[in-house]
């Protein structure tokens, strides 16, 4: 079983042991009263949970797909993973250890084992800084770097991501897009993590670029033994890298289930919907987007089952009670009342 | 400036970085370049006044009475010819006008650094912060801006007396909330870009964060801010000195110089005030025209 039972509260079970990482009931959410609120003056924005309590764990490496709509909060997830972000309730374990708990030191080589690859390579690097030093910063910060070293690291990181260590010099708008991507996997690396969180990491590439890329990041990962978690629009791609499938709606896991296991038998009627979509004759692949009904808002999610008001199997008690997520099969759990029909 | 993707290979080819790309840019405007050959003329006259101009104004011993409001063009009892004719005191107007500069530069600069220190460092930590950081300083800033600068720095000079530092000292108070706006304007766009996120996963420093990559980022909009400012501080400065609370008769400014002349204008001797007012302009309006020029080119859609 790959599923930490946090519902139990104590998981002081050796089971915690396995994981990388484990995330426990994890929620985050935003906006709400501001300092000045809390003093009367002035209204704060309102509160938006973009992730609630989620919960699941990652074995050393594994990769986990992460799909859901947009704006469902698989961002804000990896951002909490990637210790970007601080959860608002729960608690993020890192090799059993809680991450809130690990200080000074201990706190940031934790802080390091986890590095992110963001979408947008545009934005990802500091315009103002060439492609070496990009790489070379928080090495050099970290003392990973032997002294007078610094070429020779650079240059073995930016082989490492598939990059010719003479563009070093060169700033980010001087590099194409894949190569743009590369960078940011080279400075991910150059850090030496353990894990790699993959937030739509070739979305904004060119086709041709992105399998090259996701290719890399599975060579990578085989080279570096790294655990990753890979948010995508492209069902085809999960499918493909991953060896767990987390399904995330409107902040909520509703399912999470071994690859085959999701892709041949999914449970919740949302995963359904969402490989129904999947086009697999052409190969072509296209973003779920059309499931009937509009996304509801995470300011206002409906009552009871999120999913109910575009369900075609809502039922009366989907309106007024929330479905927990409970295993279905062996390492398959779905949070769905009609499992509790049968 | 076409870099040549085979020289990428040369290690020696460096590519131009973004300062060299913004001063090309700046220069491709007729106007701009000549703006900044007059702001440089200006500058370089103030830097060496001592070299170039005809007298030293404040030296006893070079000034006579006898020479006293003579029009432009007069000769003096040595020879030598007053092109902006001489004040009550018998001074050569142009040299007095060369030295004067100096000093309202000096006002200008001295206040952009320090005012910029202050408000730069302020707006960064309140977009970097967010919260009640960001809250109080920008209550700060609104209640700063809330007084009429020259009110607040007659108070301020009222209670503190005359003299070029504590001219400076008014500016900075009435300044640091442009700078401190602006910096946190520009600090959130930047914020919220992956890049900074990046730097918080790679647990980088927080004072690094800032320094290294927040403000090197933000500072295209801080350069315009701050050439504008300095021209705001040396009007500012002028009109306190005008007024006879600014700086000392002993360093005497353009504001200060006008404020001479201002006794001899309905005599009909305008020259006296005249002539620094025409240097004040020309300064103030040169600099607020290569802000206007920065601002263009920084825009980052032409870079
Ligand atoms: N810093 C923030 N402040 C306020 N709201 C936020 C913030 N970050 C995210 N949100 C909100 O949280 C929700 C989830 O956002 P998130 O970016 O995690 O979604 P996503 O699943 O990554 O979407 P996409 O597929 O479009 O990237 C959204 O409604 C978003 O508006
Ligand atoms: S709980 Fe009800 S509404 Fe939600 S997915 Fe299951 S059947 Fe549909
Ligand atoms: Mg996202």
């Amino acid at each position: 079983m790959a599923i930490p039972e946090h519902r139990d509260a104590d998981i002081s079970s050796g089971s915690a042991e396995q994981f990388v990482i484990e995330l426990c009931g994890v929620s985050r959410s935003f906006g709400g009263p501001g300092a000045l609120e809390r003093l009367g003056l002035g209204r704060g924005s309102p509160v938006i949970h973009a992730v609630r309590d989620v919960s699941f764990g990652l074995r050393q490496g594994e990769v986990l797909g992460i799909v859901g709509e947009s704006g469902c909060g698989k961002s804000t997830l990896a951002r909490m993973v990637a210790g970007i972000l601080k959860p608002t309730a729960g608690e993020i374990r890192w090799h059993g250890k809680p991450l809130s708990s690990l200080r000074g030191r201990e706190g940031k080589a934790a802080r390091l084992k986890a590095q992110m690859v963001f979408q947008n390579p545009w934005s990802a690097m500091n315009p103002r800084l060439r492609a070496a030093e990009i790489v070379a910063e928080a090495p050099r910060i970290h003392g990973l770097i032997p002294r007078g070293e610094q070429d020779a690291y650079v240059a073995h990181h930016f082989l490492l991501a598939g990059l010719d260590p003479a563009l070093g010099d060169r700033y980010p708008h001087q590099l194409s897009g894949g190569q743009r991507q590369r960078l940011v996997i080279a400075r991910a690396l150059a850090v030496v993590p353990e894990m790699l969180v993959c937030d739509e990491a070739v979305a904004a590439l060119d086709v041709s670029i992105q399998a090259q890329i996701l290719n890399m990041l599975m060579d990578l990962r085989e080279k570096l033994d790294l655990t990753s978690m890979f948010i995508s629009h492209d069902l085809g791609v999960i499918e493909h890298l991953s060896d767990r499938v987390v399904v995330m709606y409107l902040g909520r896991v509703v399912e999470n289930a071994e690859v085959a296991e999701l892709f041949e038998r999914p449970n919740h009627p949302y995963t359904r919907a969402l490989l129904e979509e999947l086009p697999r004759i052409d190969g072509e692949r296209r973003p779920f987007a059309a499931i009937e009904g509009e996304l509801p808002s995470p300011l206002n999610p409906p009552p009871g089952c999120a999913f109910h008001p575009r369900c075609p199997f809502a039922m009366e008690r989907c309106r007024r009670e929330a479905p927990a997520l409970l295993p279905v099969a062996s390492g398959h759990l779905s949070a769905c009342h009609l499992n509790d029909m049968a | 400036m076409s870099a040549k993707p085979s020289k990428a290979n040369d290690k020696t080819f460096r590519r131009p970085g973004p300062m060299l790309t913004l001063v090309r840019s700046f220069c491709r405007s007729w106007s701009a370049r000549a703006c900044l050959a007059v702001m440089s003329v200006i500058v370089l006259a103030a830097v060496f006044a001592p070299w170039i101009a005809p007298q030293n104004p404040y030296d006893l011993a070079q000034i006579s009475m006898l020479d006293a409001m003579l029009p432009p063009g007069s000769r003096s009892m040595s020879g030598m010819i007053y092109w902006l004719g001489t004040d009550g005191q018998g001074r050569d107007l142009l040299s007095a006008i060369i030295y004067g500069l100096g000093i309202s530069l000096e006002v200008g600069v001295l206040t952009a650094i320090f005012a910029g220190i202050v408000g730069i460092t302020l707006g960064l930590l309140a977009a970097y912060r967010g919260g009640w950081v960001d809250a109080a300083i920008m209550r700060l800033v609104d209640l700063q801006f809330s007084f009429p600068a020259i009110l607040v720095a007659l108070m301020l000079l009222a209670f503190m007396g005359k003299g070029i530092g504590n001219v400076v000292v008014a500016l900075v108070v009435v300044e640091w909330a442009t700078y401190a706006r602006t910096a946190r304007a520009a600090a959130l766009v930047e914020r919220s870009k992956e890049y900074i996120e990046a730097a918080i996963c790679l647990a980088i420093p927080v004072h690094r964060i800032v320094y290294r990559h927040l403000l090197p980022n933000c500072l295209p909009s801080l350069i315009v801010i701050a050439t504008i400012q300095i021209g705001r501080a040396i009007a500012l400065e002028a009109t306190l000195s005008f007024l006879g609370i600014g700086v000392p008769v002993t360093e005497p400014s353009l504001g200060l110089l006008i404020s001479n002349g201002s006794n001899y204008m309905l005599a009909g001797k305008l020259w006296v005030s005249f002539w620094p007012g025409v240097a004040l302009l020309v300064t103030v309006v040169t600099i607020n025209l290569i802000g206007d020029r920065l601002r263009d080119v920084l825009n980052p859609r032409s870079l």
